[in-house]
């Protein structure tokens, strides 16, 4: 079983890398580029064959280890 | 008074902070990454600065959860004195003994240069040698020393009189100009400037050594 995290800063925190971003793709030209948010995506391969089980362990993987939710938000994805 | 100085891969601070609680006349114990307890008697640890784990994730995570991790964390709920300079803090907000986080720099560049600092309490044994107010010249190095706390989080920091140093001109885009913190119980300080590195004129500056002083003699007479 497979799992996908995706890792985003939380809405209202600013991405200093983003606005980065967004200056880059101004500069080269492609206009209305209005916000960039850039973030992570941890793939993972569970033994688990259980999709609630897996979910609910990659849950606590994430409130653990892979975000810091002070800052951060998370979703999983499980196929 | 012992210190104990951890040292995980990726720690580059770790002989200066060794060098700077031995001036200060501390016995010092390195303390590898993989040891999971604590020596005896110590009555500090050091969290150096550096790139532990090559700030793989995040600046500070994977060091906050390895084996010696969660040793440092137990010492410090004991009520033991922790110090964690640069990537020392940004594993201590990970471990969650300090409040907050540390983000990239809001210019994106890493930033190495001395800088004035504000002592903003002298309310701790890490402080107590300064003057309230007093302006020192520390030199930071990094690139993740962006300080980010929600407005509660802050407002609770500024009315317990938490916030150890500021910066004179902010150079990271930290909230309220935060250079370092302190613990509730007000015996961890997690701060980004590296006072080690300013411990006799011969750096280019002693202003550090007064941080290292207070603490060997409070934690002599404790």
């Amino acid at each position: 079983m497979k799992a996908r995290v995706h890792v985003m800063l939380k809405d209202g925190v600013l991405d200093p890398q983003g606005e980065a971003v967004r200056h880059a793709l101004g500069h080269m030209g492609f206009g209305g580029v209005e916000a960039v948010r850039q973030g992570k995506v941890i793939e993972l391969d569970l033994a688990a064959t259980d999709k609630a089980a897996a979910e609910a362990e990659v849950k606590d993987m994430c409130e653990k280890l892979l975000a810091n939710t002070v800052i951060e938000k998370y979703t999983i994805e499980i196929a | 008074m012992k210190a104990a100085v951890i040292t995980f891969p990726g720690s580059n601070c770790d002989r200066d902070l060794s060098v700077a609680f031995a001036r200060a006349g501390a016995e010092v114990v390195k303390v590898w990454h993989k040891e999971t307890e604590i020596p005896a008697g110590v009555d500090v640890i050091g969290v150096p600065g550096g790139f532990s784990y090559g700030d793989y994730l995040r600046c500070g995570a994977i060091a906050s959860r390895s084996p010696i991790g969660q040793a440092v964390a137990d010492f410090a709920g004991r009520g033991g004195y922790v110090l964690g300079i640069c990537n020392g803090f940004q594993v201590l907000t990970e471990m969650k003994l300090l409040p907050g986080a540390l983000m990239r720099n809001a210019g994106l560049k890493f930033v190495s240069k001395p800088l004035s600092l504000r002592v903003t309490t002298t309310d701790s044994a890490f402080t107590s040698a300064y003057e309230a107010g007093q302006e020192i010249v520390i030199p930071v190095a990094h690139h993740d020393g962006n300080y980010q706390i929600d407005a509660e989080g802050l407002a609770r920091l500024q009315g317990e009189d938490r916030v150890a140093f500021r910066y004179v001109e902010n150079p990271n885009g930290s909230v309220d100009d935060i250079a370092g913190v302190l613990s509730e119980n007000r015996r961890v300080l997690g701060m980004m400037p590296h006072p080690e590195r300013v411990i006799e004129n011969a750096q280019g500056g002693a202003d550090g050594a007064a941080l290292f002083r207070a603490l060997t003699s409070v934690l002599e007479s404790a």
